[in-house]
């Protein structure tokens, strides 16, 4: 009950509030040695310090009272926050898709939480369509919460339970998949799905936004409305991530699940296909492809859901001079397989290679892949690439290192021979590894140059 | 024309007892119960901006740009549950908001693609000084608030803020003035243009520290309004720790008439622009509630009041101006005949009110609408006619024809008959822009509380006691106390303007205290010598105010009487960097004793009597001083040398 009444306060703040006997949303008077303030008390965020009472004034904006200056509070009313997205009924219209939703959390559609400050997700069919009503105009929706999780907390439990929910949906004859997820995570969940879920009849659409959308120039309405329409119109049956291309409001790209990355930590065009170019570019009206071949979408229900995941990979991020034991630890500790991400074309010195051939001689699946993140493991070039295959690392093409990853860690939960699981590695699912880097996969422009300048002025960044 | 409108506009603006501002009393004001506060923003001095490191300051011409990005904005839910009316309005405008970007003066952050950096302390710091000189109660914990702007003039959608204070006081020579209370705030972007539906930024401005300062409608007069706004901008600069020059300072002018709402008129760039414009709104407003009284007289039930409307695209094929629109449509308003040309302001009647909202909400631009009380309309009477029997209409109704996009005319019929169906209640609530001529015009719905959110990236700042008080150590002396001493020391009342606003008190002080120049002489000597000749002539640099106190020092030092001051100013300011020796030499300046002067006296008399005959003494003692003046200055007081002569 106190928690209730006292929403996130404690300890001194929390007493003041007691004896006074003022509650979380009562409106206060506050006499103080700084003088007199009135508003109304707000919940306070639970890592804040316990020195401040919070208060909301009449011109709506909120303050912080210092305990140590209050001399007298007085609760002269109460007027509790209704917080809610208008909901409306999402209609259905006849000769619509039908698309559903999954909520794994993220900041896709979001809240106020008092209790840590950030935005906690807020969904249903009505709340969305309260608040992206063009959505009625795509799709007909339905969604479902599978869990509450913020990106980096989804993990290979979650996979799992979003591949087996997958599948029932495809059984019960669902045009098209969109996952609302965090977007730190959101390329490590597109590589897990596109391993998990083969043979896809329809789109399964990845969607989260970089901007939270409890401000107006969030992404979020933008990207979802693109993710619908992709997972309800398109023909592209394929894990996909679907994000702002440029920072602009102007289209999103659809990247495969196994070649995009996170490239920024705020931009919202933070996800790039790395070695290749995106699917298809989108916007409200259309679908524009970009590469021409792709599993296409079908009438069957012919999915494959492979729901494996070990826990026992882990990956070494490798720098000059790592000494032999940050290996030697993980393989003690009982790692079975190991994602080295190397320099260059594939390298780590010398110090580690007695540690190595230990891990070799336990039987530990090694593969590398690049810190470069563009092009292709070559460890044939020198000799130390060399020395190191016959220790057993095993180059793994220009599968980018996350994706490796999870595949390695999928693969460990179906078999441990080593010739199957290098099979399994280095056969493609979905151009995790590509015969081919088209010279345009990859662009990173150098601002400064005269020529990125005046592209950079003509198009919409 | 059937219904005479030149005549009713008069007839309405005489009932509305609409009177010029020299021809307004005290009593004119009080009549219709004239009610004003301020919102009074000032940037701060500070290198850098708020919320990340480009340097403040620094502007760049509207098509000098590196990037330019999209974006739109959507309404969304205040912390208490609720969407904002301006959000809203905003929304249904569907704008593509454009930024240009400069390099060097905005980063990722200005276009919302990093999140905020901690605050600037430099600029929080100077901030809570002037809310300490203001009065207020400052607050515990400074936590920073998204306040919602859909107008695109900030790309995040809202504008980081916080209250630094509340209930502060200002003493005015006259008058108390009551402060609500004082924000720091990040600047925003200026617009370049806003034409149809696209509008453009630039991102210089965007992120400068800002304080707005605001007051309780006080103010009972727009003379007062003024004055209130004047001490304010003079208190901020008093700290000296404040942007000068164009722009820097703004205010928005809030004005209400007794029965009449809240309006906010946005932007006003200078102090003496106030007083026409919160006159012609107290009276606007007045006008509004007597278009209601009128209205209500006719429409008994005003929920049920409706438009009807018919394209007459196929009917003004023919017109100019119109025939290569889109759509044409023609609107009926029941009961709304002489509502359209009555007198709203000088030049503007309640039918601009119309064609206002029609640009800014439904998008087009003007001219959009005519009307059938139109003093110079596109469409003659016969096709009004017409249009009166298309759309049914009785005796009484009027009607507006507008045009534009297709696409924008279900909203533009909704907003002509929004916008009727308020002037059924009276004034509405909005921010309304001016201009320079005292009038001004529709600009948004007037937001609420409701469009305020906790900034979730930002953590709260805890102001500790000890931390207030070592800068409350540091906070100039009151602006109304400089005002008593100025008075206390003689110097006139007409050169305070001057002096506070370019902060020159504590520099006339220094003079006075530490060179004893005598305090009316260095006051009028600041307040009308240098006013006049740095605006008269023009150095290479900016003159400098720190050159006076050089120049009295060094008067006092070789002796040179301070008059002489005068004669050496232009050349000050010319030349700035030469020394007071050379500048001596340059107006030809040469040393004499008191007796040497007025040794010359018994001379010049005779001179001046030479070959008349008859000889006024005061003409005879003027053309000797006259005579002596130039050489006497500085090397003996003007005064005393006129009592020996």
């Amino acid at each position: 009950m106190d928690n209730d009444i006292f929403q996130g306060y404690k300890g001194d703040a929390l007493e003041l509030l007691k004896k006074y006997k003022v509650r979380v949303w009562g409106t206060v008077v506050v006499d103080t040695t700084r003088g007199t303030f009135e508003g109304t008390v707000l919940p306070r965020a639970e890592n804040d310090d316990d020195k401040h009472i919070v208060v909301k004034i009449i011109t709506g904006y909120n303050i912080g009272i210092d305990t140590r200056t209050i001399t007298s509070m007085k609760e002269t009313g109460y007027k509790k926050a209704n917080y809610k997205i208008p909901e409306k009924e999402f209609p259905t219209t006849p000769g619509l898709p039908y698309v559903k939703l999954f909520g794994t959390g993220g900041t896709i559609a979001s809240r106020l939480d008092y209790r840590t400050g950030a935005v906690i997700p807020a969904f249903s069919p009505g709340e969305l369509y309260g608040a992206v009503p063009e959505l009625a105009d795509i799709c007909n929706l339905d969604t479902e919460k599978i869990f509450a999780v913020f990106s980096e907390n989804m993990g290979p439990k979650q996979y799992m339970a979003l591949a087996v929910a997958i599948g029932k949906e495809i059984e019960k004859g669902i045009d098209g998949i969109v996952i609302g997820h965090g977007t730190d995570t959101l390329h490590h969940t597109g590589a897990a799905l596109t391993f998990m879920c083969q043979n896809l009849p329809v789109p399964v659409v990845l969607v989260g936004s970089q901007r939270s959308s409890d401000r107006p120039s969030s992404d979020a309405a933008l990207n979802l409305m693109h993710a619908m329409k992709a997972a309800g119109q398109s023909d592209i049956a394929e894990v996909m991530v679907c994000m702002f291309g440029p920072t602009s409001d102007e289209y999103g790209l659809l990247h495969k699940g196994t070649r995009v990355r996170k490239m920024h930590s705020s931009y919202r065009s933070t996800f790039r296909t790395i070695g290749d170019t995106p699917l298809a570019r989108i916007n409200r009206k259309e679908i524009l492809p970009i590469k021409k071949s792709y599993n296409k979408r079908r009438n069957d229900k012919d999915v494959k859901i492979l729901p494996y995941f070990s826990d026992k990979v882990t990956m070494l991020y490798y720098y000059p001079g790592m000494a032999a034991d940050t290996l030697d630890a993980l393989v003690e500790k009982g790692y079975k397989g190991i994602i080295f991400v190397g320099t260059g074309l594939g390298h780590v010195n010398k110090e580690l290679y007695p540690a190595i051939e230990r891990a070799q001689a336990k039987g530990v699946h090694m593969y590398m892949t690049l810190q470069t993140l563009w092009g292709y493991v070559h460890m044939f070039v020198y000799d130390t690439g060399r020395d190191m295959m016959a220790k057993g690392i095993i180059p793994a093409g220009n599968m980018l290192p996350e994706v490796a990853w999870v595949k390695l860690s999928w693969i460990l939960g179906q078999t441990e021979d080593p010739e199957e699981v290098k099979k399994m590695m280095l056969t493609p699912i979905n151009d995790e590894i590509t015969t081919r880097e088209p010279y345009n996969g990859y662009l990173v422009y150098q601002g400064g140059v005269p020529e990125v300048e005046d592209f950079i002025k003509d198009v919409h960044k | 024309m059937s219904f005479n409108s030149i005549l009713n506009y008069e007839n309405s603006k005489k009932k509305v007892g609409y009177v010029t501002r020299n021809e307004a009393t005290q009593n004119t004001y009080d009549s219709i119960g004239f009610m004003s506060g301020l919102e009074v923003h000032q940037q701060l001095l500070t290198d850098q901006k708020l919320f990340c490191h480009c340097p403040a300051g620094i502007y760049n011409k509207s098509d000098d740009y590196d990037a330019e990005l999209i974006r739109h904005m959507r309404p969304t839910l205040s912390e208490l549950g609720e969407y904002d009316g301006t959000a809203l309005m905003e929304f249904r405008t569907r704008k593509e908001i454009i930024y240009r970007i400069n390099n060097e003066n905005a980063c990722t952050y200005e276009v919302d693609d990093t999140p905020p950096f901690p605050i600037n302390m430099d600029a929080l710091e100077k901030a809570l000084e002037i809310s300490l000189l203001s009065k207020l109660n400052v607050v515990g914990e400074v936590h920073i608030t998204r306040k919602q702007y859909l107008d695109g003039s900030i790309p995040t959608g809202f504008q980081r803020t916080a209250i630094l204070g509340v209930e502060g006081e200002l003493e005015l020579p006259n008058k108390k003035i009551r402060l609500i209370q004082l924000s720091i705030e990040e600047d925003s972007c200026r617009e370049i243009s806003d034409i149809g539906h696209v509008r453009l930024y630039k991102t210089d401005r965007l992120g400068m520290p800002l304080i707005e300062t605001v007051t309780y409608p006080d103010f009972v007069n727009p003379d007062e309004v003024k004055e209130g706004c004047d001490y304010i901008r003079f208190l901020n600069r008093s700290t000296g720790k404040v942007r000068t020059g164009m722009g820097a300072g703004r205010q928005d002018v809030n004005v209400s008439c007794r029965g009449g709402n809240r309006v906010e008129i946005k932007g006003v760039a200078h102090t003496k622009w106030i007083p026409e414009l919160t006159h012609n709104e107290a009276f606007r407003q007045w006008a509004l509630l007597q278009i209601k009284d009128l209205l209500l007289t006719r429409i008994h039930n005003p929920a049920n009041w409706k438009v009807n409307h018919v394209s007459i695209k196929n009917l003004t094929k023919d017109i100019p101006n119109i025939s290569d629109k889109e759509n044409v449509i023609a609107i009926n308003l029941p009961q709304f005949e002489g509502a359209l040309s009555y007198f709203t302001q000088p030049g503007q009647m309640f039918a601009d009110e119309l064609s206002t909202r029609l640009k800014v909400i439904a998008c087009i631009e003007k001219p959009n609408m005519t009307h059938s009380e139109d003093i110079s309309s596109d469409i003659d009477d016969k096709l009004f006619s017409k249009i009166k029997d298309i759309l049914n209409s009785n005796k009484g109704d009027a009607q507006v024809v507008l045009w534009g996009n297709e696409e924008d005319m279900k909203t533009a019929i909704e907003t002509i008959e929004e916008r009727c169906k308020l002037a059924l209640e009276g004034v509405p609530e909005e921010t309304r822009k001016s201009f320079e001529d005292g009038t001004t015009i529709f600009e948004r719905v007037l937001p609420g509380a409701d469009r305020m959110y906790p900034d979730t990236d930002s953590a709260p700042i805890p102001l500790e006691d000890k931390y207030i008080e070592t800068l409350r150590k540091r906070i100039p002396q009151d602006v109304i106390d400089n005002y008593k001493q100025l008075k206390k020391w003689d110097i006139p009342e007409e050169t305070y303007t001057y002096i506070f606003s370019k902060n020159l008190f504590p520099l006339i002080e220094r003079i006075i205290n530490e060179l004893g120049v005598q305090p009316s002489y260095v006051g009028t000597f600041i307040g009308h010598e240098v006013k006049f000749a740095t605006g008269h002539y023009i150095g290479p640099e900016n003159f400098t105010f720190e050159r006076v106190y050089s120049l009295f020092k060094y008067l006092s030092k070789e002796n040179i009487k301070h008059e002489l001051a005068e004669r050496m100013l232009p050349d000050m300011i010319l030349h700035p960097k030469m020394d007071f020796d050379s500048i001596l030499t340059s107006i030809n300046f040469k040393r004499y004793s008191k007796e040497e002067i007025l040794s010359k006296i018994p001379l010049l008399f005779d001179k001046f009597a030479e070959g008349k005959k008859e000889i006024s003494l005061p003409k005879q003692k003027n053309w000797v001083m006259g005579n002596l003046r130039k050489i006497a200055m500085g090397n003996i007081n003007l005064t005393e040398l006129s009592k020996e002569i």
